[in-house]
């Protein structure tokens, strides 16, 4: 089967020259893969850690003390009106060289954060900022009597927020919440500024050795419209999921 | 720590033959607007008391102060002697003495029937869920909803989900419970549904506080209404000779209007 669709491909390139390297060269196809697992593990734990950063920050946003209202609101200004390959280069060369090094197994001098890690904070933080204000608009929605409801049967602020708050404001605001996550998943490719191998950086290495910008550029393209379409197809799977019986009407 | 307030007895100041609420020279006010301008008066354990009253009088905003939902200005609320104004007061004590029912129901719309009246005693109390949820099907049965356990809010009438909002009160075993106009936003239809099971509720001896505009239920079902007007009781008595025999010209004003 692998060595049937691996002819075809030498097939293509051999008599039109479409050259899709990574469909019969196992090496190049290796290389292709490993950014696609880092495309993954980027998208996913950003996406995770950004909805934490975005409800923490939305509780704290409502919250009583002003202090942490001022340094939330501050949070989001700073990440949301500066652009993401900015803060990742402010991460990993301005706050990554202050860090110390450790010393690695082989006794080399090694950063405390890898460029992975610095892709993963810098991107969570970006569409953290933006996904408090999208959980704020969902908090907002929730009206002040059913929070009171909640009061008066004994919850406290931060059990109203968890189990009444919370899950209205996440149906209120999922179809925002959609957008920013796509984005997010996206925006992953600036790591490749940084060096982080993934998709986009293991395609660049490809087609410079192999010189099939085009062929390659597709594939990109295709691999970033199927990846996004998963996680459309998740987001309105959760989207139906929630959807409350006779609620909205 | 909130368990081991819960546990607690109420306090030795307070035993069962005292009033169970008291309110001692009340004032509430927003901004300059003074609503509430000094009331007093004492509610005994089972006793049912209506309060009413025309609309912006104050009667909502009374009975708010009873579960601390609106903190008072001035003067002293007591619940089973526990000091609602006491800055130092622990709500979820006094909350759990104190059951409340909104005008606009305020189900949790993303629960069923069923789950809006296990919430609470699992939440807040930490209660064993197969227990609350035997409790919580009493509950509704004696509501008369059994067989919508499993209906959402939104698909259940207004009359229907204001007996859930009962239900979901009566699960965390209050001492007191306080209806805030309960049936003002019920067609004329479903508020008879409603105003049947807060009566039972009454004959079964639960206190009751109504801020209410039904006058017949009020004369049927209170032991004692209170008339407020303009922050202050003006004038109050046993149903059969408050509506017999009001003295003061406001009182009689506001009942010929209504009856």
């Amino acid at each position: 089967m692998i060595a049937t669709i691996q002819a075809w491909f030498q097939q293509l390139y051999e008599t039109t020259g479409f050259n899709f390297t990574i469909f019969y060269d196992p090496y190049d196809w290796d290389r292709y893969v490993a950014g696609l697992r880092m495309t993954l593990l980027l998208g996913i734990s950003t996406i995770l850690a950004s909805l934490v950063i975005g409800a923490v920050g939305a509780l704290l946003q409502s919250g009583p003390s002003r202090v942490l209202r001022g340094l939330v609101n501050g949070f989001v200004v700073v990440f949301r009106n500066t652009p993401p390959l900015v803060q990742i280069f402010f991460f990993y060369f301005g706050l990554g060289t202050l860090l110390p090094d450790i010393r690695s197994a082989d006794g080399l001098r090694a950063p405390i954060l890898t460029n992975v890690q610095w892709a993963i904070i810098s991107l969570s933080l970006f569409a953290g900022a933006f996904n408090v204000e999208i959980f704020r608009s969902g908090i907002e929605a929730v009206p002040r009597t059913t929070i009171e409801a909640a009061e008066a049967l004994g919850y406290t602020r931060f059990k109203a927020y968890r189990h009444v708050v919370l899950p209205l404001a996440l149906r209120v605001c999922l179809p925002a919440l959609n957008n920013n996550l796509i984005n997010l998943l996206k925006t992953t490719t600036l790591a490749y500024a940084i060096a982080v191998p993934e998709t986009l950086y293991a395609v660049k290495q490809i087609w410079s050795e192999s010189q099939n910008v085009l062929e390659m550029m597709l594939v990109l393209l295709a691999t970033y419209a199927v990846l996004v379409g998963v996680l459309v197809w998740i987001m309105h799977r959760w989207e139906r999921a929630l959807r409350i019986p006779g609620y909205g009407r | 720590m909130t368990r081991a307030t819960l546990a607690a007895t109420p306090p030795p100041s307070w035993t069962p033959d005292q009033p169970i609420v008291r309110l001692a020279d009340v004032h509430k006010s927003f901004g300059s607007f003074e609503v509430l301008k000094g009331i007093s008066f004492n509610v005994r354990k089972g006793e049912v008391v209506c309060i009413i009253g025309p609309s912006g009088s104050g009667k909502s905003t009374l009975i708010r102060c009873v579960n601390a939902l609106v903190p008072v200005s001035a003067g002293s609320i007591q619940v089973e002697g526990i000091d609602v104004t006491d800055p130092r007061l622990d709500k979820l004590a006094l909350r759990r003495k104190v059951g409340m029912v909104f005008q606009q129901y305020n189900l949790f719309p993303h629960k069923t029937a069923l789950q809006n009246v296990m919430m609470a005693p699992i939440h807040v109390l930490g209660q064993d869920r197969r227990e609350v949820e035997a409790r919580a099907r009493i509950l509704l049965a004696k509501v008369r909803l059994a067989g919508k356990e499993d209906a959402y809010p939104g698909e259940l009438s207004g009359g229907q989900q204001q007996r859930v909002a009962i239900a979901r009160s009566l699960a965390m075993r209050p001492d007191v419970m306080l209806f805030d106009e309960v049936t003002a936003a019920l067609d004329p239809e479903t508020v008879k549904e409603v105003l049947v099971t807060i009566r039972e509720l009454a004959e079964e001896g639960m206190t009751c506080m109504l801020v209410t505009h039904e006058m017949n239920f009020a004369r049927d079902v209170a032991d004692h209404i209170y008339f407020t007007d303009r922050g202050v009781i003006v004038e109050h008595g046993p149903p059969a000779t408050f509506f017999a025999s009001a003295q003061d010209e406001r009182t009689r004003r506001f009942l010929s209007q209504v009856l």
